[in-house]
């Protein structure tokens, strides 16, 4: 499905967050959203799930004004994949991903074994399903997002939104989590993630957006957006740009920024 | 329906759901037919058995006229009162823990209590009936909820932590009306009765008792249990929740005021009974997890058994009455000592 977002603003509080933020996202590809802390990526997500809808201009899912779908149509649509954080009660596996396919029932239903099957095949897609009956607290980091992922994925919505997914992780499970993102990328997913990471977006993903006091900074494809000047305005850092076999890496020069 | 349970078969947490919930049963039906031998009037089992049939078939009396009043009109009712109120105020602290992602959160969370015992205090100042204390209390409970609710919203920030404050705030000052009530009441015959109604009890209770409380309960416990997997949504964040395709604001309201409804409906019909609605919860947390699918029938069947055997000691331990109310805070604030003192956190 194709997300397009044309000149949007919003404020909240009286402060303007966001401001004529336009770009778009094409069925399959991997956009990653950088910025600095407060930039304002959270509150572009919270308007694209439909948390704030007093934006101004226009957010569209194939077309359709998101703030004329119902909440049911919209998870139809878009998935949303929280960082992981602590929860008051733990479910088992099954059971969090089963939460995903909320939207297909009726309100006085029961999940039935054609959710259970969605379910299975979510957690089986993200390698989680020897975990279906471990309770999702005593998971480790890693595969608790895992987890999460593969509930967005039983959600059956074609638009995947994260909100720093990877911000928890430990360095091996970042990779981990970020590769099974692409993957699902290239089955047709349209994936939108926050990072802190200019390396995984680059590594990882198609394009690349970049938000710097609300507005967007640059728009493109990754190689090409992100460069040693865009880093520079973002977090105010002095970076390199290596080319290496395995892709282009990001190394920060020595007695970096603190000048 | 059949392919889903075999499909369900395959995981073990919804094996244990089913399997507690048919012990639970079982142990529920034994209990209750056991209580009608405990008191101090002597009815046999067997006998027991034949009156209560002998409602439906014609049996002919092997008891006497005596048996059948103590069992039908003073045992009956009153076993049915501690069922359906333990059944409910569990019922309740489940849901409220949920709805409010807060394992700590009791049926008086948000004031449902305090506005029951104001009201009913109110209704015995004025020298009314027990029918209209009843009526009182279940009034003043819901209003006091309501305006919780509605004070909660309009608070700035999260919406569940804005109705907790208020629960605490309109809480305490219907605690604070509820204690100038007893200041005001003659000390002779008013006060006493309004103190040993906030004890909580279910001594003298009758099938009128019953049918008043047994209404609201139902009408408050069957959308908790339709709704009993969505329930499962609300606890997680909100913005999570909503993704997923729920409308929290709705469906947190819908749960609030089903579980506001048996809340109330119980305090009205016994005072005061503390606790349950926290412990109970819990223990079932500990036996089928936390899927309210199953959570929600276990606290039922559970809540009901715990208040039935308390009140079975409650009227049998001691020749006068001990008020159940302090005896399920014995059992409970105990349990919340070691749910506080316990290594591993998450439920």
């Amino acid at each position: 499905m194709k997300l397009e977002v044309r000149n949007l603003s919003f404020s909240f509080r009286c402060r303007e967050v966001l401001r004529d933020v336009s770009f778009s996202a094409e069925r399959g590809e991997f956009l990653s959203v950088v910025g600095p802390n407060g930039a304002g990526k959270s509150t572009l997500f919270r308007c694209i799930l439909g948390i704030y809808s007093d934006y101004t201009g226009r957010i569209a899912v194939d077309g359709d004004e998101i703030r004329s779908l119902s909440r049911r149509q919209l998870a139809d649509r878009i998935a949303y994949i929280p960082q992981i954080h602590r929860p008051t009660f733990g479910y088992s596996v099954l059971d969090t991903v089963l939460m995903g396919t909320t939207h297909h029932l009726s309100p006085f239903t029961q999940p039935k074994a054609r959710q259970i099957t969605q379910a299975e095949q979510a957690m089986e897609w993200l390698g989680v399903a020897h975990l279906a009956n471990r309770n999702f607290a005593h998971l480790s980091g890693g595969e608790q997002q895992l987890v999460l992922v593969a509930r967005a994925i039983a959600q059956q919505a074609d638009i995947l939104v994260m909100d720093e997914p990877t911000s928890a992780l430990d360095y091996g499970n970042q990779l981990r989590v970020l590769q099974r993102v692409r993957q699902l990328a290239d089955k047709g997913y349209t994936v939108l993630l926050s990072t802190h990471n200019p390396q995984h977006a680059l590594t990882f993903s198609h394009r690349v957006l970049a938000l710097s006091d609300g507005r967007v900074a640059a728009w493109g494809k990754a190689d090409q957006a992100l460069t040693e000047e865009l880093i520079q305005l973002l977090y105010q850092v002095k970076v390199d740009f290596l080319e290496t076999e395995e892709g282009r890496i990001i190394v920060p020069r020595k007695g970096v920024g603190l000048s | 329906m059949a392919k889903t349970k075999i499909w369900l078969c395959r995981y073990s947490e919804s094996r244990r759901g089913k399997f507690f919930e048919i012990v639970l049963l079982i142990l529920l039906a034994v209990l209750f037919l056991f209580s009608f031998v405990l008191g101090r009037y002597d009815v046999p089992l067997k006998e027991v058995v034949h009156i209560l049939l002998g409602r439906w078939f014609p049996i002919t009396p092997t008891w006497t006229p005596n048996m059948e009043t103590v069992v039908l009109n003073v045992r009956l009712p009153r076993i049915l009162l501690a069922c359906l109120v333990g059944a409910c105020l569990s019922a309740a602290g489940a849901t409220y823990q949920s709805v409010f992602q807060n394992p700590m959160a009791a049926p008086d969370i948000l004031g449902a209590s305090s506005g029951a015992c104001f009201g009913a205090a109110l209704a015995i100042l004025l020298g009314l009936g027990s029918y209209y204390i009843t009526i009182f209390a279940f009034g003043s409970s819901l209003t006091t909820v309501g305006m919780v609710c509605l004070i909660g919203q309009r608070m700035r920030g999260n919406p569940i932590t804005g109705m907790l404050l208020a629960g605490i705030m309109i809480g305490s000052l219907f605690n604070a009306g509820t204690s100038y009530l007893k200041l005001v009441a003659d000390p002779t015959d008013e006060l006493p009765a309004i103190t040993y109604w906030l004890m909580g009890s279910l001594s003298g209770a009758k099938m009128r008792d019953v049918s008043l409380a047994a209404v609201p309960m139902l009408i408050g416990l069957v959308p908790l249990l339709l709704l009993r997997w969505r329930i499962n949504v609300l606890t997680l964040e909100e913005e999570e929740a909503r993704a997923i395709g729920v409308d929290t604001r709705r469906l947190r309201l819908a749960v609030i005021a089903s579980a506001t409804v048996i809340t109330a409906a119980s305090v009205a019909a016994s005072g005061m009974i503390g606790w349950v609605g926290l412990v109970i919860p819990h223990l079932c947390r500990r036996l089928v997890g936390n899927n309210f699918c199953h959570l929600l029938p276990c606290s039922i069947l559970f809540g009901a058994i715990f208040l039935l055997l308390a009140d079975n000691i409650s009227r049998n331990l001691l020749a006068t009455e001990i008020p159940i109310g302090i005896l399920t805070a014995f059992v409970g604030a105990p349990f919340l000592l070691y749910l506080l003192t316990r290594k591993e956190h998450i439920l």
